[in-house]
């Protein structure tokens, strides 16, 4: 089974693609803060304990945890 | 009350769009601050005069992303947007939008303007666009969007005339929908508009998504979302105006690099978190003396100065220290939360949240619990009134349940005279003196009960609401006074009005209970005491303490003492215990007080060496040995470290969580653990 890389595997300073929700109903969520499939996304820094990270969405900078992040697919 | 009906606004916007500085500036001190029905999220109202004096009325809603309801502040605004019918239903709509950050902003403004409300768009912090480079036509977002545009820095007032102005006029719905939903789901939609052909299709949407009618409605939610933030995406490509970077962001960012610092974060919050603790220790203190003195000379100045009597003596001794009572606790609420507010208006608490997440979560707390947890030492009334930044409800729950099992200030004076009795003051390996540890031991015990029920807790309670943590990390600001001081208004305002009058309320009836007992013992009680004196030869003063001690042994609250009794004895504590313990109810400092006045010594002015000179005469009959023995000493200890004594405490919760079952499982709770804890120390020691 190949596993899609998630907004929660990038290093900081890494940048994504937003591809697709795993979650349901956290997606709804998700979209409501501005990522949206297509939109691109940057690993900042994570806290430091690895938990939870900030990433960087169109100029703003969103905190979530592990793993939401993991719900969050990237295109390959 | 006005017989004119005023016009009523309501400010929506995105959580730190700037809403609140808005609705200061507009309002100002004609705020009013309660509590939407049912639910624990503030409600702000306020009056604002516009300039041709017309008065209209002002309602801060909680901030929120969007129209579909996330948490219980979102579902608070849903609830009152979405039903014409609604007491607070507004005639005009300001939607607040952070202009540094547009595009996520406009979704909620578009769903706004898509409802069909009047609607005007307060395009805030402008300057902040401005120094990362963004600027946008106005014109060109008033005509596409259908609505009137505003651009205001409520930070320092800017644009406030504007709006105000605006507000004078009559806002009509102008234009079109700005995205059309009616395809997501047609048959319905159609249907609805036709029964109510004034709605919107929005409208229609939103009520058919309510009332269970639409199938699928997460995927037209997900559909709506997308499609609304493409259209606004190009809106803002189209709209945007670029200007030269002065690099706020960058600036910003290397904040970060130092404030979440692996070391230097911790280090840095931990240094927060000792100056929050010294201030509400060490400056409140000060204040509090002061309150304590001019309520303790008015007592005094009342009782000697009105007829003798039942009024007076409800006057001086019942209400005077109970209106004393809660007013002591406003310095330590009001420095508690002038460094809340600073923290949340800088940006710093989200730092917070991200620093302690992980650590808090594995205890079924938040990050945000930490504040209200570190308070706790201090008082744990403003400390639980501190846990409204928690959103999630299980974890705000857990949260205030556990925060009154930290040492609070109250408990200093009850270990440090026991201590004092029972704990010898010796070195141990030479360096560590014996009663410093056993005080920093009751510290960490307390802290330990906290850890360990909040993850039963955790385990324990039943929860829909999912715990996730998707939040925006502000960019930082510096913090307005103004706020700052509107913030600590609010929360003594709040505490003095809601919680005081069921403290004061129960300081009446304990006061009943200490003063009035049965027969004539009490009103006798100055020749019962003189009969029983063999000597003669004693001063007044003595002959008042002795009455005194006499009197509240023969009172109702001792009667409460001797009934207890059998119960507290497996605890190794007598009658005269028990009085303190339930005098303990009225605040735990009492302790000292009434063990003064049961040993006779209120003339000695609470003096702790006196005190624990008579309490160390005290000869237990059943031994012949001195009654304070190292278990018992211990054993009271570890009663006042757990037992739920202190009704304001429960007031607070009372408030706070909306009903008296918290506060109830929290008695219990507390002290049970404190009789089962008490039981094994006594037998362990003994």
């Amino acid at each position: 089974m190949s596993k899609a890389k998630t907004v929660g595997d990038l290093k900081p300073g890494e940048n994504g693609t937003i591809c697709c929700f795993k979650d349901d109903h956290l997606s709804l969520k998700l979209l409501d803060m501005g990522c949206l499939p297509g939109t691109s996304v940057e690993m900042k820094f994570s806290a430091p304990l690895g938990d939870p990270i900030c990433i960087d969405v169109e100029g703003y900078s969103l905190l979530l945890r592990k793993a939401e992040a993991h719900t969050i697919s990237l295109v390959e | 009350m006005s017989t004119v009906q005023r016009k009523r606004i309501a400010l929506v916007g995105n959580p730190n769009s700037g809403k609140s500085s808005l609705f200061n500036q507009l309002t100002g001190l004609n705020q009013k601050i309660g509590n939407f029905p049912g639910v624990t999220v503030d409600k702000k109202t306020g009056v604002s005069v516009l300039s041709n004096n017309e008065k209209v009325e002002i309602i801060d809603l909680p901030g929120t992303y969007s129209i579909y309801p996330k948490s219980n502040d979102e579902t608070v605004v849903a609830d009152i947007l979405l039903n014409k019918e609604d007491e607070l239903f507004p005639d005009v709509l300001v939607v607040v939008v952070d202009a540094s950050n547009l595009k996520r902003n406009l979704l909620l403004f578009t769903q706004m303007k898509d409802l069909g409300l009047p609607v005007i768009l307060a395009l805030n912090m402008v300057d902040m666009a401005d120094r990362i480079g963004m600027g946008y036509d106005l014109e060109l977002l008033e005509k596409e969007l259908g609505a009137l545009v505003i651009s205001t820095n409520a930070r320092i007032g800017e644009g406030i005339d504007e709006l105000k102005k605006a507000l004078e006029n009559k806002v009509t719905v102008s234009g079109g929908s700005f995205f059309d939903v009616t395809e997501l789901a047609k048959d319905q939609i159609t249907d609805y508009l036709k029964e109510h052909p004034e709605d919107t299709a929005y409208w229609a949407l939103q009520q058919l998504t309510t009332q269970g009618k639409i199938e699928q409605k997460d995927s037209v939610q997900a559909k709506d979302t997308t499609l609304r933030y493409g259209k606004i995406n190009r809106l803002v490509k189209k709209a945007e105006v670029k200007k030269e970077a002065v690099g706020l962001k960058l600036y910003s960012e290397k904040i970060d690099k130092f404030l979440t610092h692996k070391i230097w974060g911790y280090v840095i919050f931990l240094s927060i978190l000792f100056v929050i603790f010294q201030a509400i220790f060490a400056w409140a203190s000060w204040p509090m003396d002061l309150i304590d003195i001019v309520f303790s000379e008015l007592s005094a100045w009342l009782s000697s100065n009105l007829p003798a009597g039942v009024f007076t003596d409800l006057l001086a001794k019942g209400l005077v220290p109970g209106i004393g009572g809660v007013l002591i606790f406003i310095p330590q609420i009001a420095i508690l939360f002038a460094f809340i507010s600073l923290l949340e208006e800088s940006g710093y608490m989200a730092r917070v949240v991200f620093l302690m997440d992980k650590i808090m979560r594995k205890f079924g707390l938040n990050g945000k619990s930490v504040v209200p947890l570190i308070s706790g030492v201090a008082c744990a009334i403003p400390a639980i009134m501190a846990t409204r930044t928690i959103e999630n409800w299980k974890e705000r729950m857990i949260t205030i349940f556990v925060t009154p099992l930290m040492s609070c200030s109250a408990r200093l004076p009850v270990y440090t005279i026991l201590i004092a009795l029972v704990i010898p003051d010796e070195y141990v390996f030479g360096v560590f003196n014996m009663q410093g540890l056993v005080l920093l031991s009751l510290y960490l015990l307390g802290f330990i009960a906290v850890l360990i029920s909040a993850y039963a807790l955790k385990r324990i309670m039943k929860t829909t609401e999912r715990s996730f943590l998707i939040m925006e990390l502000p960019t930082y600001k510096t913090p307005r006074w103004k706020n700052v001081g509107l913030t600590i208004l609010e929360k003594v305002k709040t505490f003095s009005f809601e919680a005081g009058k069921i403290i004061i309320a129960v300081s009446i009836v304990l006061w009943v209970l200490a003063t009035y007992g049965p027969g004539d013992n009490i009103t006798n009680a100055e020749e019962h005491v003189k009969a029983t004196l063999v000597d003669t030869n004693y001063t007044e003063a003595e002959l008042n303490d002795k009455v005194a001690s006499y009197k509240l042994e023969h009172s109702y609250v001792a009667k409460l003492g001797k009934a207890i009794e059998p119960a507290i004895k497996p605890l190794g504590f007598n009658w005269k215990v028990g009085i303190a313990l339930v005098t303990s109810f009225a605040a735990r400092e009492v302790f000292v007080g009434t063990m003064s006045t049961i040993y006779s010594i209120e003339s000695a002015d609470g003096d702790v060496n006196t005190i624990k000179a008579r309490m160390g005469s005290e000869i237990n009959p059943e031994t012949g040995e001195p009654y304070f023995t190292l278990a018992v000493g211990l054993s009271l200890m570890v009663f006042y470290v757990f037992a739920m004594q202190c009704m304001s405490t429960l007031a607070i919760t009372y408030r706070e969580t909306k009903g008296w079952k918290w506060p109830a499982l929290q008695t219990i709770y507390m002290s049970g653990l404190a009789y089962v804890l008490s039981l094994l120390t006594f037998n362990l020691f003994s």
